[in-house]
């Protein structure tokens, strides 16, 4: 501690020019370790289990990065970030990228000067109703009780949403995610707004999730993705590669399963380039041959990372729905490996 | 008279009469019971309604207690064994309990490194806090934070061993100098201080941390209740001095002095805490270049202390003020200078004044050790709020979790307040 302090003040004046300039792909390579900022904790997407590992659906982003650059997919530091301290700790560096459910905005692109290199979670506003309450459709709740995190563009949504169907409704303010959960059991409000990935997720905890419903209305657009610096081009060809390589692979039929046997060699020349058996698309990012094959072996290919952490078989239970590859009707377009 | 002489003195007690038991009314439980709760109308009303509050309140949290789960790996688990009955969930203390205590990064298998300083912290403390202890102890509370670094952090011992030489050689210097100047012995020992670490530092080699006899633990890694602790100690006991000089300089008639105490003070207790520690944990960032960064529960120590410091010179002066001039002159009448009238005459009776205002203030600033969640430290409610509750398998526990944060909290806070006032009573040297 009081040796950093000294080599802290020490080296200040020296290195505050010279370190923003060199490449993170070679600042990584060099510490051996991806620093990658999570939330500090989001049911499915990154928590710490009861051993201090870091799972998620988010987390298997920062851990496919790592396995891509470093070949081990264990090689991360993983620095939890707030809403508010998030963007901060990108911009000064503490960080090399971010995988934090984070909306990919204008002003944040553009404004803030961060690069989203891609989406892995197309997200967006929801509502949960009692199952007893008997709605079916988000039209139908005409003068309802709405319960509404306040000073978050939910409540704008909402606003929007209803004065454009002409219809009313009575907001219940609420703070916290967890005040809402029991505001809204409690019968505080019939109704409860917010992401539906955080809805499907609270109604999980809930003693009888099957007594609530989302309903199919979707108001607003919350494409969630990772995003770099801006200015550092060749860092963020890695990660939205690495992320696209995750979903080509689903695409392709590449499974942690049948990694190995299809690395041997297949018919399907994308594939052979995906893996690092024909072309030399590794080398052009400045990775290893097999970047994507080690990226794919960390938590296995889009579909199966989705499966793990947040898909219908666990706990939370979330649907496909918009995030299923564009040949099964989603949003999710890699684009070619060539 | 002459009945007196016929007739002799029926009765003549031989002995004393044994006492009779009071009345039933007049004794005992019924007694007290008839005073304390059933005086009158509206006390007997009142002792009928706060019985049954307390009824209510058994009632409803009893059994959620009692019927508590103990073993089980999820929430949903939880639900199955109670099986419709009310019970608290408990299953996620037993679970996640070295989480909530050490944080998620601590390794299990240095549990025993905190521990043991834990236990040497009462140690150290015990001379400080029971002045009837052999002044000897002494030597031990001085070693106490840098042997309590190196159990915490870990790695190389040479780290805490220069930081010690340094205060000891700035000690040294301002025996010798102190004796004649207060101001060369004060700049001198800083110098020296500063000395020593710098060569200090440039001698241990780059990577004595590893393979050192203690695996070092990053900062970053520390977190739970153990977090809340360390910064509670280390703050309090760093802002009690600072706060006392802070006070005596705002008193002070050398205008630089006079007025650098009270900027600082006015400016820090002008803003919020939180904002401190944003600035401690953001801010800072982008002053220094990536990799070198001053570490980050230091930042956090520095900005914690600044503002309790503040408040407890605030305290401090209140205790000064309150002295009569009287003190003052008598002080000046013996022909003591300054340091010897503030340390034998003014501070033993203004701190003694403040102590009340002090523990106050310690109290707080340990419950505001929790602040630390908000900029990604995981103490004890940054643990709950953050990993905790955030995974699939306790997500939906509050009770249980933030009751266990609250007991351990309690427990602590009111330690403090119970020492204090017996610090009060065995201070207490007037007459009132």
């Amino acid at each position: 501690m009081k040796k950093s302090v000294i080599l802290g003040v020490a080296t200040v004046a020296g290195l505050a020019a010279g370190a923003a300039t060199a490449g993170t792909v070679d600042d990584v390579k060099a510490r051996g370790k991806l620093n990658c900022g999570v939330t500090t904790g989001l049911v499915g997407f990154a928590a710490p289990d009861a051993n201090g590992e870091w799972k998620g659906f988010d987390v298997a982003v920062c851990r496919a990065v790592a396995a891509a650059v470093l070949g081990d997919a264990s090689a991360v530091e993983f620095v939890p970030t707030t809403g508010k301290t998030r963007f901060t700790a990108l911009a000064s560096g503490e960080i090399d990228m971010l995988a934090r459910n984070t909306t990919w905005t204008f002003s944040r692109d553009v404004d803030l000067k961060f690069e989203f290199v891609g989406v892995n979670y197309y997200d967006g506003q929801g509502f949960m109703v009692p199952k007893a309450l008997g709605v079916s459709s988000a039209k139908e709740l005409d003068g309802a009780t709405v319960c509404i995190q306040t000073g978050t563009t939910t409540e704008l949504n909402l606003a929007d949403f209803f004065r454009s169907n002409n219809i009313s409704y009575e907001p219940v303010p609420i703070e916290t995610n967890a005040e809402a959960q029991q505001q809204y059991l409690a019968g505080a409000c019939d109704v409860y707004t917010t992401d539906a990935s955080g809805l499907a997720a609270t109604r999980a905890t809930f003693e009888d999730p099957s007594a609530h419903v989302l309903l199919p209305e979707i108001i607003s657009k919350e494409p969630l993705g990772p995003l770099v610096r801006h200015g550092d081009h060749e860092w963020g060809d890695v990660v939205r590669w690495t992320l696209n390589a995750l979903i080509s692979a689903e695409e392709l039929g590449v499974t942690s399963a049948n990694i190995d046997e299809m690395a041997a060699g297949t018919n399907n020349p994308e594939v052979n380039r995906l893996l690092g058996t024909e072309g030399t698309l590794g080398e052009m990012l400045g990775l290893d041959a097999d970047w994507a094959m080690k990226a794919i072996k960390s938590g296995g290919n889009y579909g199966e990372v989705f499966a793990q952490n947040i898909g219908e078989e666990t706990p939370i239970g979330l649907a496909r729905g918009l995030n299923a590859q564009w040949t099964d009707g989603g949003l999710l377009y890699s684009p070619p490996f060539r | 008279m002459a009945d007196q002489t016929t007739n002799p003195i029926a009765f003549v007690a031989e002995g004393t009469i044994p006492p009779s038991p009071p009345p039933a009314n007049q004794t005992g439980v019924v007694k007290w019971l008839r005073e304390n709760l059933f005086s009158g109308v509206t006390n007997t009303i009142l002792t009928v309604l706060s019985i049954l509050l307390i009824y209510v309140l058994l009632k409803n949290t009893l059994p959620w207690i009692l019927n508590g789960v103990w073993n089980a790996d999820s929430l949903a688990q939880c639900r199955e064994i109670l099986d419709g009955k009310t019970g608290a969930c408990f299953a996620v203390l037993t679970e996640r309990w070295h989480q909530l205590i050490y944080g998620f990064k601590y390794p299990a298998e240095a549990y025993w490194r905190p521990n043991l300083a834990f236990v040497l912290m009462l140690v150290a403390l015990a001379p400080v806090l029971f002045f009837d202890l052999p002044r000897k102890l002494l030597v031990f509370t001085a070693l106490y934070p840098f042997i309590a670094f190196w159990l915490i952090w870990g790695g190389s011992i040479l780290v805490p061993i220069v930081a010690l030489l340094g205060f000891v050689a700035a000690g040294v210097v301002f025996q010798k100098l102190g004796r004649n100047s207060f101001a060369a012995g004060f700049f001198g020992a800083i110098v020296v201080a500063l000395i020593v670490w710098n060569i200090g530092g440039a001698l241990i080699p780059e990577g004595a941390n590893e393979g050192a006899m203690l695996t070092a633990v990053p900062s970053r890694d520390l977190g739970g209740f153990m977090l809340n602790m360390m910064l509670g100690l280390t703050c309090v006991s760093l802002s009690v001095p600072l706060g006392i000089a802070l006070a005596l300089g705002r008193q002070s008639s050398m205008p630089l002095i006079k007025w650098v105490c009270v900027i600082f003070i006015e400016f820090i207790r002008g803003v919020p805490l939180i904002t401190l520690l944003f600035v401690a944990s953001v801010m800072l960032a982008y002053f220094f270049p990536p990799d070198s960064t001053v570490d980050l529960f230091l930042r956090v120590v520095i900005m914690i202390t600044m503002f309790s410091a503040a408040y407890i010179a605030e305290v401090i002066r209140g205790g000064l003020a309150a002295l009569p001039r009287g003190q003052y002159e008598a002080a000046d009448s013996l022909g003591l200078d300054y340091p010897q009238a503030m340390r034998l005459i003014i501070l033993p009776q203004a701190l003694k004044i403040s102590i009340p205002g002090i523990v106050n203030v310690a109290v707080g600033l340990f419950k505001d050790t929790t602040l630390v969640s908000v900029i990604s430290m995981f103490d004890l409610v940054g643990m709950i709020r953050g990993p905790i509750l955030a995974s699939t398998e306790w997500n939906g526990v509050y009770w249980e979790l933030l009751g266990f944060a609250a007991l351990l909290f309690f427990v602590v806070c009111y330690g403090i307040s119970q020492y204090s006032q017996w610090l009060e009573r065995r201070l207490a040297t007037d007459h009132r």
